[in-house]
Formats: C-alpha cells, sequence, structure tokens
C-alpha cells in the first residue's frame, strides 16, 4: 500500500487558524453531543405526547398519533432535513422565510429539531407499546383510586412504561448521536464533517476518519455504560430486571 | 403560498428522475438487502456456532458497524475500496471502482450487521427440537441449517426483515455526500440547475413517503398473514 502514514497530523496546525486537527475534531466532537442531547430532548418530549395520544381512548389523539408517526418514518431523514433546511423557509410568508434564513447557526437549529422530530416517531411507539405491555388493572386501580387520565399517566402508567422501554430508548439515544452525521449535508460541521474537512486539507483519508471512528466508539462506550447503571437504579421491584 | 409553484420543473425532469435516479436507487436497495442478507445469515451462523473465537469477531463486527453513523461508513468505504482493490489484484495504484460498486459494497457491509441481528433472533425463535429431530434423522450441521432452521427461520423472520429494507431504501439517499445520482441526487441536481429547490424536494419527499408507506403497508398485511398460519 502506497499510503503515506503520518499520525502526527493530529498536532499540526489546522488550516482554519483554530489549533491543531485535533482540535478541530473535538469542536465537532461537542457539536456531535450539543445536537444530539437537544434533538433527544425534542424526541422525548414530542414522542411521549404522541406516545401517550395513541393510547388514548379518543379516536382523534389516536389517528393524530398515527399520521405523526407514519409522517417521520417513511421519509429518508436527509429529505426530512432538507424539507426544514431548504424547503420551509420558502413556504413561509415571505418576512418569516426571511427570519428563518438569516438565523445564526441556523444547520444547528435544523438539525437538531429535524432529527429530533425523526426520532419522536420511534420514542412514540416504543411508548406506546410499553405502555400497551402494562397490566389492564394498572390502568383500572388508577381510576378506583380516583386519579383522572392525566393523573394515572402521570403518577402510574409513565413511570412504570418508562423503566420497562428504558434498554430500546438507549439504542434510540444512540441512534440520535449517530443520525447527527447526516446534518453534514445541510453544512453543520459536527465530528463527521470535521473529519471530512481535515482528510479534504490534509489528505490523510484514513488517520482523520480513524479518529472519528475511534471518537464515535467512545461516546457509544460512555452512553451505555451511564445507561446500565440507570437501569440498574431505576429497575422496577418484582420485575425479571429488578431487584 | 404555490403562486410560483412550477410543476413543469418537475414533468420535464421525470425521465432523469426516475430512469437515473430511481434506478439507482432501487438497484441498490435490492443488491444491498440480497448480499446484506447472505453475508448477516453468515455472520449469524458465526455468533451461534459455539466456537468462541468465531463467535467474538462476529459479534466485534457487528458492534462495531452499529456504533458508527452510516455517512462516516459510506467515507470509509469510498476511500478504503480503491486500496483493497489495490491490495487484492496486486495492481501498482489504487483501483477506481466506481460510485455504484463502492456504495454497493458500503451497504452490503454496513446492512450485514442488522440483518444479522435479525437472522439471530430469527434463528433462536426456532425450537430445540427441530435440530433435534433433524440429526436424529441423521442430517450433518450443514444439512439441518439448510433444510430445517434457515427456512423456518427466514420464514418467521420475513415481516422485520422487509421493514429492514425499507430502512435501507431510505438510508440509501445518504450516498448524496458522494454526488451520486440516486433518485435523491438526481432531484437535488435539477433543483440546483434550475433553482426549483422547493419543487423537487417536496416531490422527492412525496415519492418516499408513498414507497415507503405502501411497502409497510403490505408488511403489516403480510404480518397479519402470518400470524393466522402460525
Amino acid at each position: 500500500m502506497n499510503y503515506h502514514w503520518n499520525w502526527g497530523i493530529f498536532f499540526e496546525p489546522n488550516p482554519m487558524g483554530t489549533g491543531t486537527y485535533l482540535d478541530m475534531l473535538l469542536s465537532g466532537l461537542v457539536l456531535t453531543l450539543k445536537t444530539g442531547v437537544l434533538a433527544w430532548i425534542i424526541a422525548l418530549i414530542f414522542g411521549s405526547i404522541v406516545g401517550v395520544m395513541r393510547t388514548l381512548p379518543s379516536k382523534a389523539a389516536g389517528w393524530f398519533g398515527f399520521c405523526w408517526v407514519e409522517f417521520f418514518r417513511n421519509m429518508p431523514l436527509l429529505v426530512q432535513l432538507f424539507l426544514w433546511f431548504f424547503v420551509l423557509p420558502e413556504l413561509l410568508p415571505k418576512s418569516a422565510g426571511l427570519w428563518l434564513k438569516q438565523l445564526p447557526n441556523a444547520p444547528f437549529w435544523t438539525a437538531a429539531i429535524g432529527i429530533g422530530f425523526f426520532m419522536s416517531a420511534r420514542v412514540a411507539v416504543q411508548l406506546q407499546a410499553g405502555i400497551g405491555s402494562l397490566p389492564r388493572g394498572q390502568k383500572m386501580a388508577a381510576t378506583a383510586l380516583g386519579l383522572t387520565t392525566i393523573q394515572g399517566y402521570r403518577y402510574v402508567l409513565l413511570p412504570m412504561a418508562f423503566r420497562i422501554i428504558l434498554p430500546p430508548l438507549t439504542s434510540e439515544f444512540l441512534n440520535t448521536i449517530k443520525n447527527t452525521a447526516v446534518a453534514i449535508t445541510i453544512g453543520l460541521l459536527e465530528l463527521t464533517g470535521q473529519a471530512r474537512s481535515m482528510q479534504e486539507f490534509s489528505f490523510q483519508v484514513f488517520e482523520a476518519f480513524t479518529a472519528a471512528t475511534l471518537l464515535y466508539l467512545l461516546v457509544n462506550a460512555v452512553v451505555v455504560t451511564a445507561m446500565r447503571f440507570l437501569e440498574r437504579y431505576v429497575a422496577i421491584p418484582g420485575y425479571i430486571t429488578g431487584k | 403560498m404555490f403562486s410560483n409553484f412550477d410543476f413543469d420543473v418537475i414533468i420535464r425532469a421525470l425521465p432523469y428522475l426516475f430512469y437515473e435516479g430511481m434506478s439507482f436507487t432501487l438497484m441498490l436497495t435490492a443488491l444491498s438487502a440480497l448480499g446484506g442478507l447472505v453475508f448477516g445469515t453468515a455472520i449469524a451462523l458465526m455468533r451461534l456456532s459455539g466456537y468462541k473465537t468465531l463467535g467474538r469477531i462476529a459479534g466485534l463486527y457487528v458492534d462495531f458497524m452499529r456504533s458508527l453513523p452510516l455517512v462516516l461508513v459510506i467515507f470509509w468505504f469510498y476511500f478504503l475500496v480503491p486500496y483493497i482493490g489495490q491490495w487484492l489484484t496486486g495492481a501498482a495504484r489504487p483501483i477506481s471502482v466506481g460510485a455504484f460498486a463502492s456504495s454497493l459494497i458500503t451497504f452490503i457491509m454496513f446492512e450485514a450487521a442488522y440483518f444479522s441481528e435479525i437472522m439471530r433472533a430469527g434463528i433462536q425463535s426456532i425450537s430445540r427440537g427441530q435440530p433435534a429431530a433433524a440429526s436424529a434423522l441423521g442430517l450433518t450441521y450443514a444439512q439441518t441449517m439448510r433444510y430445517v432452521v434457515l427456512p423456518q427461520a427466514f420464514r418467521n423472520m420475513l415481516p422485520v426483515l422487509i421493514t429492514q429494507t425499507i430502512v435501507l431504501f431510505q438510508d440509501t439517499s445518504l450516498v448524496y455526500v458522494l454526488s451520486i445520482t440516486d433518485f435523491l441526487g438526481a432531484a437535488s441536481k435539477v433543483a440546483q440547475r434550475d433553482g426549483r429547490l422547493v419543487e423537487m424536494y417536496l416531490f422527492a419527499a412525496i415519492v418516499y413517503f408513498t414507497i415507503s408507506c405502501i411497502a409497510s403497508f403490505g408488511v403489516r398485511r403480510l404480518q397479519a398473514r402470518i400470524a393466522i398460519i402460525r
């Protein structure tokens, strides 16, 4: 292989004048984490609302939840980001569209919101399954205690359901972080984006992508370990995973 | 809102979008699903083989692929495949393999990790008595897998496999980062040439949405049918 290896490249100054190439990758990592966490918060909020709606007896709520999930699940994430980034400002009234286009950090907000909505559909389906897996008696008991529907969800159903679906939610959280890489297409310089520009500046393809790969693996390891602890902490007594 | 909407741009671009773009997307999806299934089944068999080292290698491969974003894997293979080609053929320079081959290899290797987990679950869903009965009949391990276990595993997992293929169909749009003319690539090239981003991206979204919707509706019906038989 006539490839010129140079592992010292990370400590050479980058052409942006922002320190070394390593600094460039680390700033990408920070942006990946910021985007991923914000997107995850959005996904959890909207996914929970939609997931609950799908379990309500109301036909309209169920229909809305169905449409939400189908809409965000049946389009590639890349296309959704393009819709938010390129199409939405054009369809809004002129002044609103202009404001949106001039927003500082537009790729960051678009990516976080777009990925958040995309993932919310998955969270919704999982939460629905989690609530559906609870014994019928739980809901009945809540009603018998005189709790309103909202109280029943707030104090009985949701705490149980979220604890049951914690393991799949972990992998959805990891998917959210991985999906931030798609935002490279709307110009967000997250970890993959920085590795790509490092490759373009320095021609050290394999060093740049190896470093990005290791950083992604590190993030994965940290998230999985942290969630393991959380899982043990919130395990429901009496269930297989419980104490 | 749609006052200056130019439907004509879409109509004029239709042949390009579908002959060049969609045929690439569908071909890539079909071949990657097939290749991913074959490799994925092999990896699943490795993991369940009982040879510790073999199982560990397969497990590492799956975990590794599943911890990386697809976009990064696409870049990896785009730059790596020419060097692998050079190494395999002993050529003097890295071999240029072209957009289709490079993206096909990427997707087969990436999807194999996901398909292998599905097939592993499928194989594990077969009751213990089945392979026991097969070996009682005098079938070898390979024959047991080929005639008894894998056909049933495949059948049980068919809805999940198709669902994964729908995800794959959507994910192929990510070859956009290599400027390949798949369906989305074609749409975005027309969009940028004619300055008609709104029309083209909306149209692309509708087409992806329609195809995925129909496919997932089909999966739901299939699931219902399989459920009745069992």
